[in-house]
Protein backbone atom coordinates (compact mmCIF):
# COMPACT_ATOMS: atom_id res chain seq x y z
CA UNK A 1 0.00 0.00 0.00
CA UNK A 2 1.22 3.39 -1.02
CA UNK A 3 1.54 6.35 1.94
CA UNK A 4 -0.88 8.01 2.46
CA UNK A 5 -1.35 11.86 3.51
CA UNK A 6 -3.81 14.15 3.28
CA UNK A 7 -3.98 16.80 0.39
CA UNK A 8 -4.60 19.45 3.19
CA UNK A 9 -1.61 18.79 5.05
CA UNK A 10 0.57 18.75 1.94
CA UNK A 11 -0.84 22.57 0.94
CA UNK A 12 0.72 23.20 4.43
CA UNK A 13 4.04 21.77 4.80
CA UNK A 14 4.58 22.98 0.96
CA UNK A 15 3.02 26.53 1.93
CA UNK A 16 6.27 26.60 3.71
CA UNK A 17 8.39 25.71 1.08
CA UNK A 18 6.86 28.43 -1.24
CA UNK A 19 6.74 31.34 0.97
CA UNK A 20 10.99 30.68 1.31
CA UNK A 21 10.97 31.27 -2.53
CA UNK A 22 9.03 33.79 -2.57
CA UNK A 23 8.99 37.02 -0.01
CA UNK A 24 5.36 38.26 -1.28
CA UNK A 25 3.02 35.14 -0.18
CA UNK A 26 1.35 35.56 3.06
CA UNK A 27 -1.23 33.54 4.24
CA UNK A 28 -5.04 33.99 5.67
CA UNK A 29 -6.64 31.98 8.09
CA UNK A 30 -9.89 32.25 9.56
CA UNK A 31 -9.45 30.33 12.84
CA UNK A 32 -9.02 27.20 11.23
CA UNK A 33 -5.47 27.57 10.58
CA UNK A 34 -4.98 23.90 12.71
CA UNK A 35 -7.39 22.21 10.53
CA UNK A 36 -6.22 23.61 7.32
CA UNK A 37 -2.89 22.99 8.02
CA UNK A 38 -1.79 26.68 7.51
CA UNK A 39 -0.47 26.88 11.15
CA UNK A 40 2.41 24.66 9.64
CA UNK A 41 3.46 28.06 7.59
CA UNK A 42 2.24 30.35 10.61
CA UNK A 43 4.91 28.39 13.12
CA UNK A 44 7.54 28.36 10.04
CA UNK A 45 6.88 32.14 9.42
CA UNK A 46 4.60 33.65 12.03
CA UNK A 47 4.95 37.15 10.39
CA UNK A 48 3.28 36.30 6.91
CA UNK A 49 0.36 34.38 8.81
CA UNK A 50 -2.96 36.36 9.43
CA UNK A 51 -5.77 34.74 11.12
CA UNK A 52 -8.77 37.30 10.63
CA UNK A 53 -10.61 35.16 13.22
CA UNK A 54 -14.06 33.55 12.49
CA UNK A 55 -15.15 35.79 9.59
CA UNK A 56 -14.62 34.39 5.93
CA UNK A 57 -16.15 37.61 4.36
CA UNK A 58 -13.56 39.59 5.52
CA UNK A 59 -10.49 36.66 4.82
CA UNK A 60 -11.16 37.15 0.92
CA UNK A 61 -11.59 40.95 0.90
CA UNK A 62 -8.83 41.26 2.84
CA UNK A 63 -7.01 38.76 0.98
CA UNK A 64 -7.74 40.80 -2.31
CA UNK A 65 -6.25 44.32 -0.36
CA UNK A 66 -3.05 42.54 -0.09
CA UNK A 67 -3.23 41.20 -3.28
CA UNK A 68 -3.90 44.80 -4.88
CA UNK A 69 -0.07 45.79 -3.13
CA UNK A 70 1.79 42.65 -4.60
CA UNK A 71 1.28 40.46 -1.88
CA UNK A 72 -0.22 36.85 -3.02
CA UNK A 73 -2.28 35.84 -0.34
CA UNK A 74 -3.27 32.10 0.31
CA UNK A 75 -6.61 32.54 2.21
CA UNK A 76 -7.97 29.12 3.61
CA UNK A 77 -10.94 27.95 5.52
CA UNK A 78 -12.95 24.98 5.22
CA UNK A 79 -14.71 24.87 1.48
CA UNK A 80 -18.29 25.40 3.02
CA UNK A 81 -17.57 28.34 4.21
CA UNK A 82 -14.89 29.48 1.53
CA UNK A 83 -16.85 28.76 -1.39
CA UNK A 84 -20.07 29.39 0.27
CA UNK A 85 -20.61 32.02 2.89
CA UNK A 86 -17.69 34.19 0.97
CA UNK A 87 -18.73 33.22 -2.56
CA UNK A 88 -19.72 36.67 -3.29
CA UNK A 89 -16.88 38.27 -2.13
CA UNK A 90 -14.59 36.30 -3.82
CA UNK A 91 -16.54 36.81 -6.97
CA UNK A 92 -16.71 40.76 -6.80
CA UNK A 93 -13.95 41.44 -4.94
CA UNK A 94 -11.01 38.89 -6.13
CA UNK A 95 -12.38 37.44 -9.75
CA UNK A 96 -14.05 40.72 -10.93
CA UNK A 97 -10.74 42.42 -10.32
CA UNK A 98 -8.37 39.88 -11.37
CA UNK A 99 -6.67 40.06 -8.32
CA UNK A 100 -4.15 37.43 -7.51
CA UNK A 101 -5.63 35.48 -4.75
CA UNK A 102 -5.04 31.83 -3.99
CA UNK A 103 -8.19 30.48 -2.47
CA UNK A 104 -6.98 26.93 -0.85
CA UNK A 105 -9.73 25.31 0.44
CA UNK A 106 -9.64 21.90 2.74
CA UNK A 107 -12.34 20.05 3.89
CA UNK A 108 -14.06 19.40 0.54
CA UNK A 109 -16.65 16.55 0.20
CA UNK A 110 -18.20 13.98 2.51
CA UNK A 111 -14.79 12.73 3.37
CA UNK A 112 -14.84 15.31 5.87
CA UNK A 113 -16.72 12.46 7.39
CA UNK A 114 -18.11 13.14 11.33
CA UNK A 115 -19.28 16.56 11.36
CA UNK A 116 -21.92 15.93 8.83
CA UNK A 117 -23.71 17.58 6.00
CA UNK A 118 -23.92 20.99 7.29
CA UNK A 119 -19.60 21.02 6.77
CA UNK A 120 -19.71 18.83 3.73
CA UNK A 121 -18.92 21.26 0.86
CA UNK A 122 -20.53 19.05 -2.83
CA UNK A 123 -20.97 22.32 -4.34
CA UNK A 124 -17.66 24.17 -4.29
CA UNK A 125 -16.52 23.78 -7.94
CA UNK A 126 -19.52 24.54 -9.44
CA UNK A 127 -19.46 27.43 -7.70
CA UNK A 128 -16.37 28.02 -7.99
CA UNK A 129 -16.02 27.40 -11.83
CA UNK A 130 -18.59 29.66 -13.16
CA UNK A 131 -16.46 32.63 -12.35
CA UNK A 132 -15.01 34.08 -15.12
CA UNK A 133 -10.98 34.94 -14.48
CA UNK A 134 -10.80 31.96 -12.08
CA UNK A 135 -9.09 28.76 -12.28
CA UNK A 136 -10.20 25.73 -10.32
CA UNK A 137 -7.58 22.61 -9.85
CA UNK A 138 -8.58 19.47 -7.63
CA UNK A 139 -5.57 17.37 -6.71
CA UNK A 140 -5.63 14.01 -6.24
CA UNK A 141 -2.95 13.44 -3.71
CA UNK A 142 0.29 15.30 -1.77
CA UNK A 143 2.20 15.73 -4.89
CA UNK A 144 -0.34 17.08 -7.25
CA UNK A 145 -1.41 19.00 -4.14
CA UNK A 146 2.64 21.06 -4.44
CA UNK A 147 2.74 20.92 -8.14
CA UNK A 148 -0.69 22.53 -8.17
CA UNK A 149 0.65 25.27 -5.66
CA UNK A 150 3.55 26.05 -7.95
CA UNK A 151 0.72 26.17 -10.88
CA UNK A 152 -1.30 28.74 -9.00
CA UNK A 153 2.12 30.66 -8.09
CA UNK A 154 2.31 31.38 -12.05
CA UNK A 155 -0.81 32.42 -12.63
CA UNK A 156 -1.35 35.92 -12.07
CA UNK A 157 -4.95 35.90 -11.01
CA UNK A 158 -7.44 33.59 -8.81
CA UNK A 159 -6.82 30.77 -8.39
CA UNK A 160 -9.15 27.48 -6.46
CA UNK A 161 -7.31 24.66 -5.06
CA UNK A 162 -9.56 21.87 -3.55
CA UNK A 163 -8.23 20.16 -0.94
CA UNK A 164 -9.64 17.65 1.49
CA UNK A 165 -9.81 16.08 4.91
CA UNK A 166 -8.73 12.78 4.77
CA UNK A 167 -6.10 10.75 4.10
CA UNK A 168 -5.24 9.76 0.76
CA UNK A 169 -2.74 7.21 -1.18
CA UNK A 170 -0.22 8.91 -2.49
CA UNK A 171 -0.40 8.48 -6.46
CA UNK A 172 2.55 10.40 -7.91
CA UNK A 173 5.91 10.64 -7.36
CA UNK A 174 8.37 13.92 -7.98
CA UNK A 175 8.87 13.75 -11.37
CA UNK A 176 5.31 14.02 -12.24
CA UNK A 177 4.05 16.82 -14.40
CA UNK A 178 1.16 18.55 -13.75
CA UNK A 179 0.02 21.28 -16.88
CA UNK A 180 -3.22 23.65 -15.83
CA UNK A 181 -5.41 22.95 -18.32
CA UNK A 182 -3.71 19.15 -18.82
CA UNK A 183 -5.74 16.11 -18.15
CA UNK A 184 -3.11 13.18 -17.37
CA UNK A 185 -3.52 9.87 -18.52
CA UNK A 186 -3.21 7.47 -15.65
CA UNK A 187 -3.78 4.11 -17.75
CA UNK A 188 -4.48 3.53 -21.71
CA UNK A 189 -7.78 1.58 -22.60
CA UNK A 190 -10.33 1.64 -25.50
CA UNK A 191 -13.79 0.46 -24.54
CA UNK A 192 -14.60 3.00 -21.88
CA UNK A 193 -12.86 6.63 -20.34
CA UNK A 194 -12.86 6.81 -16.59
CA UNK A 195 -12.27 10.84 -15.95
CA UNK A 196 -11.66 11.48 -11.97
CA UNK A 197 -10.47 14.23 -9.84
CA UNK A 198 -9.56 14.44 -6.20
CA UNK A 199 -9.95 11.38 -3.91
CA UNK A 200 -11.64 9.44 -6.85
CA UNK A 201 -8.44 8.96 -8.85
CA UNK A 202 -7.74 6.43 -6.48
CA UNK A 203 -11.32 4.36 -6.82
CA UNK A 204 -11.01 4.90 -10.45
CA UNK A 205 -7.54 3.27 -11.02
CA UNK A 206 -9.22 0.21 -8.76
CA UNK A 207 -12.15 0.66 -11.18
CA UNK A 208 -10.24 0.06 -14.16
CA UNK A 209 -8.41 -3.20 -12.82
CA UNK A 210 -12.15 -4.49 -11.49
CA UNK A 211 -13.60 -4.11 -15.41
CA UNK A 212 -10.08 -5.29 -16.85
CA UNK A 213 -11.30 -8.78 -14.85
CA UNK A 214 -14.48 -8.80 -17.25
CA UNK A 215 -12.77 -7.95 -20.04
CA UNK A 216 -12.94 -4.43 -20.19
CA UNK A 217 -10.47 -2.07 -21.09
CA UNK A 218 -10.76 1.22 -19.56
CA UNK A 219 -8.60 4.62 -20.35
CA UNK A 220 -8.56 6.81 -16.87
CA UNK A 221 -7.43 10.30 -16.76
CA UNK A 222 -6.70 12.29 -13.87
CA UNK A 223 -8.81 16.04 -14.82
CA UNK A 224 -7.05 18.21 -11.47
CA UNK A 225 -8.12 20.94 -14.00
CA UNK A 226 -11.19 21.24 -13.88
CA UNK A 227 -11.17 24.76 -15.39
CA UNK A 228 -9.70 25.32 -17.56
CA UNK A 229 -10.62 21.11 -19.03
CA UNK A 230 -8.64 19.37 -21.07
CA UNK A 231 -11.13 19.36 -24.35
CA UNK A 232 -9.28 17.37 -26.11
CA UNK A 233 -8.25 15.03 -24.09
CA UNK A 234 -11.91 14.33 -23.46
CA UNK A 235 -12.65 15.09 -26.67
CA UNK A 236 -9.94 11.79 -27.72
CA UNK A 237 -11.79 9.81 -25.23
CA UNK A 238 -15.10 9.99 -26.46
CA UNK A 239 -13.99 9.62 -30.02
CA UNK A 240 -11.68 6.59 -29.41
CA UNK A 241 -13.42 4.92 -26.46
CA UNK A 242 -16.78 5.70 -27.09
CA UNK A 243 -18.00 6.09 -23.38
CA UNK A 244 -16.97 7.77 -20.28
CA UNK A 245 -17.58 7.84 -16.77
CA UNK A 246 -16.98 10.83 -14.51
CA UNK A 247 -16.32 10.17 -10.63
CA UNK A 248 -16.06 12.92 -7.89
CA UNK A 249 -16.48 13.85 -4.60
CA UNK A 250 -19.05 16.01 -5.40
CA UNK A 251 -22.63 16.78 -6.71
CA UNK A 252 -23.25 15.46 -9.87
CA UNK A 253 -24.63 19.07 -10.56
CA UNK A 254 -22.43 21.21 -11.74
CA UNK A 255 -18.95 20.00 -10.85
CA UNK A 256 -16.69 17.87 -13.30
CA UNK A 257 -19.35 15.95 -14.78
CA UNK A 258 -21.44 18.37 -16.16
CA UNK A 259 -17.73 20.07 -16.98
CA UNK A 260 -17.02 16.81 -18.86
CA UNK A 261 -21.00 17.08 -20.28
CA UNK A 262 -20.49 20.55 -21.42
CA UNK A 263 -17.35 19.63 -23.36
CA UNK A 264 -19.23 16.13 -24.75
CA UNK A 265 -22.57 18.46 -26.00
CA UNK A 266 -20.41 21.26 -27.25
CA UNK A 267 -17.53 18.64 -29.11
CA UNK A 268 -18.02 14.75 -28.93
CA UNK A 269 -21.17 13.42 -27.84
CA UNK A 270 -21.32 10.11 -26.28
CA UNK A 271 -22.71 8.31 -23.66
CA UNK A 272 -21.81 9.91 -20.00
CA UNK A 273 -22.49 8.05 -16.65
CA UNK A 274 -21.84 10.57 -13.64
CA UNK A 275 -20.29 9.14 -10.24
CA UNK A 276 -21.05 11.59 -7.38
CA UNK A 277 -22.95 13.02 -5.28
CA UNK A 278 -27.04 12.75 -6.11
CA UNK A 279 -28.35 15.96 -5.29
CA UNK A 280 -28.25 15.25 -1.50
CA UNK A 281 -26.59 16.53 1.58
CA UNK A 282 -24.67 14.20 3.22
CA UNK A 283 -24.01 13.89 6.93
CA UNK A 284 -22.13 12.32 9.85
CA UNK A 285 -20.17 8.95 9.60
CA UNK A 286 -16.71 7.29 9.26
CA UNK A 287 -15.26 8.22 5.72
CA UNK A 288 -15.82 4.78 4.22
CA UNK A 289 -19.45 3.99 4.81
CA UNK A 290 -20.05 7.44 3.97
CA UNK A 291 -18.11 6.85 0.19
CA UNK A 292 -20.16 3.87 0.34
CA UNK A 293 -23.47 5.33 0.87
CA UNK A 294 -23.42 8.01 -1.36
CA UNK A 295 -22.24 6.18 -4.42
CA UNK A 296 -18.20 7.03 -4.32
CA UNK A 297 -16.14 3.63 -4.76
CA UNK A 298 -14.77 1.72 -6.93
CA UNK A 299 -17.61 -0.76 -8.01
CA UNK A 300 -20.14 2.20 -8.10
CA UNK A 301 -17.48 3.48 -10.95
CA UNK A 302 -17.72 -0.19 -12.21
CA UNK A 303 -21.16 -0.27 -12.98
CA UNK A 304 -21.48 3.41 -14.04
CA UNK A 305 -18.59 1.91 -16.93
CA UNK A 306 -20.60 -0.59 -17.74
CA UNK A 307 -23.96 1.21 -18.08
CA UNK A 308 -22.06 3.80 -20.28
CA UNK A 309 -20.57 0.75 -22.66
CA UNK A 310 -23.97 -0.78 -22.79
CA UNK A 311 -25.16 2.70 -24.00
CA UNK A 312 -23.17 2.95 -26.60
CA UNK B 1 -9.76 78.05 -0.83
CA UNK B 2 -11.52 78.84 -3.53
CA UNK B 3 -10.28 76.93 -6.06
CA UNK B 4 -11.51 73.94 -3.54
CA UNK B 5 -15.34 75.49 -3.91
CA UNK B 6 -14.50 75.84 -7.81
CA UNK B 7 -13.16 72.78 -8.07
CA UNK B 8 -16.37 70.70 -6.27
CA UNK B 9 -19.42 73.00 -8.33
CA UNK B 10 -17.45 71.73 -11.40
CA UNK B 11 -16.89 68.39 -10.06
CA UNK B 12 -21.15 68.45 -9.26
CA UNK B 13 -21.82 69.58 -12.76
CA UNK B 14 -19.91 67.11 -14.40
CA UNK B 15 -22.11 64.73 -12.17
CA UNK B 16 -25.19 65.79 -13.23
CA UNK B 17 -24.17 66.18 -16.78
CA UNK B 18 -23.09 62.55 -17.03
CA UNK B 19 -25.71 60.88 -15.10
CA UNK B 20 -28.24 62.48 -16.66
CA UNK B 21 -26.40 62.14 -20.48
CA UNK B 22 -26.06 57.84 -19.01
CA UNK B 23 -29.89 58.24 -18.23
CA UNK B 24 -29.38 56.55 -14.92
CA UNK B 25 -26.90 56.60 -11.94
CA UNK B 26 -26.81 57.23 -8.68
CA UNK B 27 -26.73 61.38 -8.03
CA UNK B 28 -27.93 61.92 -4.66
CA UNK B 29 -25.02 59.70 -3.17
CA UNK B 30 -22.47 61.63 -5.42
CA UNK B 31 -23.19 65.17 -4.61
CA UNK B 32 -23.78 64.20 -0.75
CA UNK B 33 -19.80 62.73 -0.88
CA UNK B 34 -18.55 65.71 -3.51
CA UNK B 35 -16.79 67.47 -0.60
CA UNK B 36 -14.85 64.48 0.99
CA UNK B 37 -13.18 63.44 -2.33
CA UNK B 38 -12.38 67.04 -3.55
CA UNK B 39 -10.85 67.64 -0.74
CA UNK B 40 -9.04 64.47 -1.01
CA UNK B 41 -7.34 64.63 -4.29
CA UNK B 42 -7.08 67.91 -5.00
CA UNK B 43 -5.23 68.99 -1.57
CA UNK B 44 -4.48 65.50 0.86
CA UNK B 45 -3.98 62.51 -1.41
CA UNK B 46 -0.44 61.99 -2.52
CA UNK B 47 -1.33 60.71 -5.97
CA UNK B 48 0.51 61.19 -9.65
CA UNK B 49 -2.11 61.10 -12.25
CA UNK B 50 0.26 60.60 -14.89
CA UNK B 51 1.69 57.37 -13.40
CA UNK B 52 -1.85 56.42 -11.32
CA UNK B 53 -0.02 53.47 -10.35
CA UNK B 54 2.76 54.23 -9.09
CA UNK B 55 4.01 52.50 -5.61
CA UNK B 56 3.50 54.69 -2.15
CA UNK B 57 0.42 56.96 -3.43
CA UNK B 58 -1.92 56.98 -1.05
CA UNK B 59 -4.80 54.81 -2.24
CA UNK B 60 -8.82 55.45 -2.09
CA UNK B 61 -11.41 52.90 -2.26
CA UNK B 62 -15.13 53.83 -2.64
CA UNK B 63 -16.73 51.19 -0.97
CA UNK B 64 -20.19 52.92 -1.21
CA UNK B 65 -19.51 52.07 -5.21
CA UNK B 66 -22.80 53.20 -7.12
CA UNK B 67 -21.37 56.71 -6.26
CA UNK B 68 -19.04 56.16 -9.13
CA UNK B 69 -19.83 59.63 -10.97
CA UNK B 70 -18.10 61.46 -8.07
CA UNK B 71 -15.34 59.36 -8.49
CA UNK B 72 -15.37 60.31 -12.10
CA UNK B 73 -15.51 63.85 -12.02
CA UNK B 74 -12.92 63.67 -9.66
CA UNK B 75 -10.16 61.90 -11.39
CA UNK B 76 -11.32 63.52 -14.52
CA UNK B 77 -10.79 66.73 -13.07
CA UNK B 78 -7.73 65.70 -11.96
CA UNK B 79 -6.43 64.58 -15.00
CA UNK B 80 -6.12 61.22 -14.80
CA UNK B 81 -8.24 60.79 -17.80
CA UNK B 82 -10.29 63.30 -20.49
CA UNK B 83 -13.17 64.65 -18.67
CA UNK B 84 -15.19 63.96 -22.40
CA UNK B 85 -15.02 60.41 -21.47
CA UNK B 86 -17.86 61.09 -18.90
CA UNK B 87 -19.84 61.62 -21.89
CA UNK B 88 -19.92 57.61 -21.96
CA UNK B 89 -21.06 56.85 -18.60
CA UNK B 90 -22.78 53.30 -18.34
CA UNK B 91 -22.09 52.96 -22.65
CA UNK B 92 -21.31 49.96 -23.98
CA UNK B 93 -17.98 49.17 -24.40
CA UNK B 94 -16.91 52.36 -21.93
CA UNK B 95 -14.57 52.48 -19.07
CA UNK B 96 -16.70 53.86 -16.70
CA UNK B 97 -18.66 51.24 -16.17
CA UNK B 98 -22.01 51.69 -13.90
CA UNK B 99 -19.70 51.10 -10.78
CA UNK B 100 -15.70 51.62 -10.73
CA UNK B 101 -13.71 48.72 -12.51
CA UNK B 102 -9.92 49.28 -11.29
CA UNK B 103 -9.03 47.47 -14.47
CA UNK B 104 -10.46 49.92 -16.88
CA UNK B 105 -10.13 53.27 -15.15
CA UNK B 106 -6.86 54.99 -14.75
CA UNK B 107 -6.73 55.71 -10.99
CA UNK B 108 -9.31 53.47 -9.47
CA UNK B 109 -7.78 51.32 -6.94
CA UNK B 110 -10.36 48.94 -6.49
CA UNK B 111 -13.28 47.57 -8.38
CA UNK B 112 -16.24 47.85 -5.78
CA UNK B 113 -19.37 48.20 -5.92
CA UNK B 114 -21.31 45.55 -4.15
CA UNK B 115 -21.85 47.05 -0.46
CA UNK B 116 -19.28 45.84 2.10
CA UNK B 117 -16.55 45.19 0.39
CA UNK B 118 -14.44 47.98 -0.42
CA UNK B 119 -13.74 48.75 3.57
CA UNK B 120 -12.70 44.99 4.06
CA UNK B 121 -10.39 45.15 0.80
CA UNK B 122 -9.14 48.54 2.36
CA UNK B 123 -8.15 46.88 5.27
CA UNK B 124 -6.41 44.12 3.66
CA UNK B 125 -4.61 47.25 1.64
CA UNK B 126 -3.30 48.76 5.03
CA UNK B 127 -1.88 45.46 6.36
CA UNK B 128 0.16 45.01 3.23
CA UNK B 129 1.43 48.87 3.80
CA UNK B 130 2.48 47.84 7.39
CA UNK B 131 3.87 44.69 6.17
CA UNK B 132 5.65 46.90 4.19
CA UNK B 133 6.87 49.82 6.71
CA UNK B 134 5.30 52.20 4.43
CA UNK B 135 4.10 55.73 5.15
CA UNK B 136 1.02 56.08 2.30
CA UNK B 137 -2.83 56.03 3.78
CA UNK B 138 -5.72 54.24 2.28
CA UNK B 139 -8.87 55.90 1.98
CA UNK B 140 -12.14 54.46 1.98
CA UNK B 141 -15.37 56.16 1.35
CA UNK B 142 -18.89 54.32 2.75
CA UNK B 143 -22.58 55.04 3.01
CA UNK B 144 -24.43 55.14 6.34
CA UNK B 145 -26.68 52.42 4.69
CA UNK B 146 -23.85 50.60 3.99
CA UNK B 147 -22.96 50.11 7.55
CA UNK B 148 -25.75 47.58 7.34
CA UNK B 149 -23.65 45.27 5.60
CA UNK B 150 -22.27 42.30 8.01
CA UNK B 151 -18.86 42.63 6.58
CA UNK B 152 -18.21 46.27 7.33
CA UNK B 153 -18.03 45.35 10.90
CA UNK B 154 -15.50 42.16 10.67
CA UNK B 155 -13.63 44.76 8.61
CA UNK B 156 -13.74 46.95 11.47
CA UNK B 157 -12.85 44.46 13.83
CA UNK B 158 -9.74 43.67 11.64
CA UNK B 159 -8.66 47.04 11.48
CA UNK B 160 -8.44 47.71 14.74
CA UNK B 161 -6.85 44.39 15.83
CA UNK B 162 -4.15 45.13 13.66
CA UNK B 163 -3.59 48.57 14.37
CA UNK B 164 -4.37 49.73 11.34
CA UNK B 165 -3.47 53.50 11.74
CA UNK B 166 -2.93 54.01 8.11
CA UNK B 167 -6.62 52.94 7.33
CA UNK B 168 -9.23 56.65 7.35
CA UNK B 169 -12.69 55.74 6.38
CA UNK B 170 -15.12 57.93 6.02
CA UNK B 171 -18.90 57.66 6.61
CA UNK B 172 -20.90 59.91 3.82
CA UNK B 173 -24.03 59.83 6.57
CA UNK B 174 -26.27 61.50 4.58
CA UNK B 175 -29.45 59.44 6.58
CA UNK B 176 -31.09 58.33 3.05
CA UNK B 177 -31.00 54.83 1.39
CA UNK B 178 -32.72 53.62 -1.42
CA UNK B 179 -35.61 52.61 0.34
CA UNK B 180 -35.95 55.73 2.67
CA UNK B 181 -34.44 57.29 6.20
CA UNK B 182 -31.94 54.86 7.50
CA UNK B 183 -33.10 55.17 10.96
CA UNK B 184 -36.94 53.61 8.96
CA UNK B 185 -35.27 50.84 7.15
CA UNK B 186 -32.44 49.69 9.50
CA UNK B 187 -31.11 52.01 11.93
CA UNK B 188 -27.22 52.16 11.97
CA UNK B 189 -27.12 54.25 14.50
CA UNK B 190 -25.50 55.31 17.09
CA UNK B 191 -22.29 54.99 14.23
CA UNK B 192 -19.30 56.86 16.23
CA UNK B 193 -20.38 54.73 19.62
CA UNK B 194 -20.37 51.43 17.48
CA UNK B 195 -16.81 52.15 15.62
CA UNK B 196 -15.47 53.32 19.17
CA UNK B 197 -16.40 50.33 20.42
CA UNK B 198 -14.76 48.41 17.15
CA UNK B 199 -11.70 50.59 18.69
CA UNK B 200 -12.05 53.20 15.92
CA UNK B 201 -10.72 56.52 16.73
CA UNK B 202 -13.44 58.37 15.78
CA UNK B 203 -14.13 62.04 14.47
CA UNK B 204 -17.59 63.73 13.93
CA UNK B 205 -18.04 66.68 11.18
CA UNK B 206 -20.83 68.27 11.55
CA UNK B 207 -20.46 69.63 8.18
CA UNK B 208 -19.19 67.48 5.69
CA UNK B 209 -19.46 70.15 2.90
CA UNK B 210 -17.26 71.88 4.79
CA UNK B 211 -13.58 72.07 3.61
CA UNK B 212 -11.89 73.46 7.00
CA UNK B 213 -13.86 70.72 8.93
CA UNK B 214 -13.02 68.45 6.71
CA UNK B 215 -9.23 69.12 6.31
CA UNK B 216 -9.50 69.75 10.82
CA UNK B 217 -10.38 65.67 10.53
CA UNK B 218 -8.31 64.30 8.12
CA UNK B 219 -5.71 66.23 9.50
CA UNK B 220 -6.21 64.82 12.99
CA UNK B 221 -6.98 61.18 11.45
CA UNK B 222 -3.31 61.17 10.14
CA UNK B 223 -1.89 61.94 13.39
CA UNK B 224 -3.88 58.27 15.01
CA UNK B 225 -0.81 56.22 16.28
CA UNK B 226 -2.28 52.70 16.27
CA UNK B 227 -6.32 52.76 15.38
CA UNK B 228 -8.11 53.12 12.55
CA UNK B 229 -10.19 55.92 12.00
CA UNK B 230 -13.57 57.00 11.06
CA UNK B 231 -14.79 60.54 9.95
CA UNK B 232 -17.89 60.27 10.10
CA UNK B 233 -19.54 63.31 8.59
CA UNK B 234 -22.70 64.85 8.48
CA UNK B 235 -24.23 65.35 4.52
CA UNK B 236 -27.54 66.21 2.65
CA UNK B 237 -28.27 63.79 0.41
CA UNK B 238 -28.14 65.34 -3.27
CA UNK B 239 -26.48 68.41 -2.07
CA UNK B 240 -26.46 71.84 -4.08
CA UNK B 241 -29.59 70.67 -6.36
CA UNK B 242 -32.59 71.87 -4.84
CA UNK B 243 -35.06 69.15 -6.21
CA UNK B 244 -32.23 66.28 -5.61
CA UNK B 245 -31.83 67.85 -1.85
CA UNK B 246 -32.89 65.06 1.09
CA UNK B 247 -34.99 63.16 -1.34
CA UNK B 248 -34.32 59.19 -1.06
CA UNK B 249 -35.99 59.33 -5.20
CA UNK B 250 -33.02 60.97 -6.60
CA UNK B 251 -30.77 57.48 -5.10
CA UNK B 252 -30.08 56.08 -8.18
CA UNK B 253 -32.12 57.68 -10.70
CA UNK B 254 -31.19 60.03 -13.92
CA UNK B 255 -32.53 63.40 -14.07
CA UNK B 256 -33.96 64.35 -17.55
CA UNK B 257 -33.34 66.89 -19.81
CA UNK B 258 -35.01 69.90 -18.04
CA UNK B 259 -34.28 68.58 -14.63
CA UNK B 260 -30.28 68.73 -15.75
CA UNK B 261 -30.55 72.09 -16.77
CA UNK B 262 -32.38 73.01 -13.76
CA UNK B 263 -29.37 71.25 -12.08
CA UNK B 264 -26.89 73.44 -14.10
CA UNK B 265 -28.40 76.21 -13.65
CA UNK B 266 -28.64 76.12 -9.87
CA UNK B 267 -25.05 74.98 -9.40
CA UNK B 268 -24.13 78.24 -11.72
CA UNK B 269 -25.82 80.34 -9.65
Amino acid sequence: MADKKSTRQAYGEYLVKLGEKNQNLVVLDADLSGATKTNIFKNACPERHFNVGIAEANLMGMAAGLATAGKIPFASTFAIFGAGRAYEIIRNSICYPKLNVKIALTHSGISVGEDGGSHQSIEDIALMRVIPNMTVLSPADAIETEKMMDAAMAIDGPVYIRLGRSDVPVLFDNDYKFEVGKAGLLKSGSDVTLIATGLMVGPALEAAELLKADGVSARVLNMGSIKPIDVDAITEAAINTGAIVTAEEHSIIGGLGSAVAEVLCDVAPAPLERVGVKDLFGQSGKVAPLMEKYGLTANDIVTAAKKAIERK
Amino acid sequence: MAFLEETVRGIRKDIVKMIGKAASGHPGGSLSSAEILTLLYFEQMNVDEKNPRKEDRDRFVLSKGHAAPVLYATLAAKGFFPKAELENLRQLGSMLQGHPDMNKVPGVDMSTGSLGQGISVAAGMALAGKMDNKSHKIYALLGDGELQEGLVWEAAMAASHYQLNNLIAFVDNNNLQIDGAICEVMSPFPIDAKFEAFGWNVITVEDGHDFDELRTAVEAAKKSEDKPTVIICQTVKGKCVSFMENNAGWHGKGPNAEEVKQALAELEA
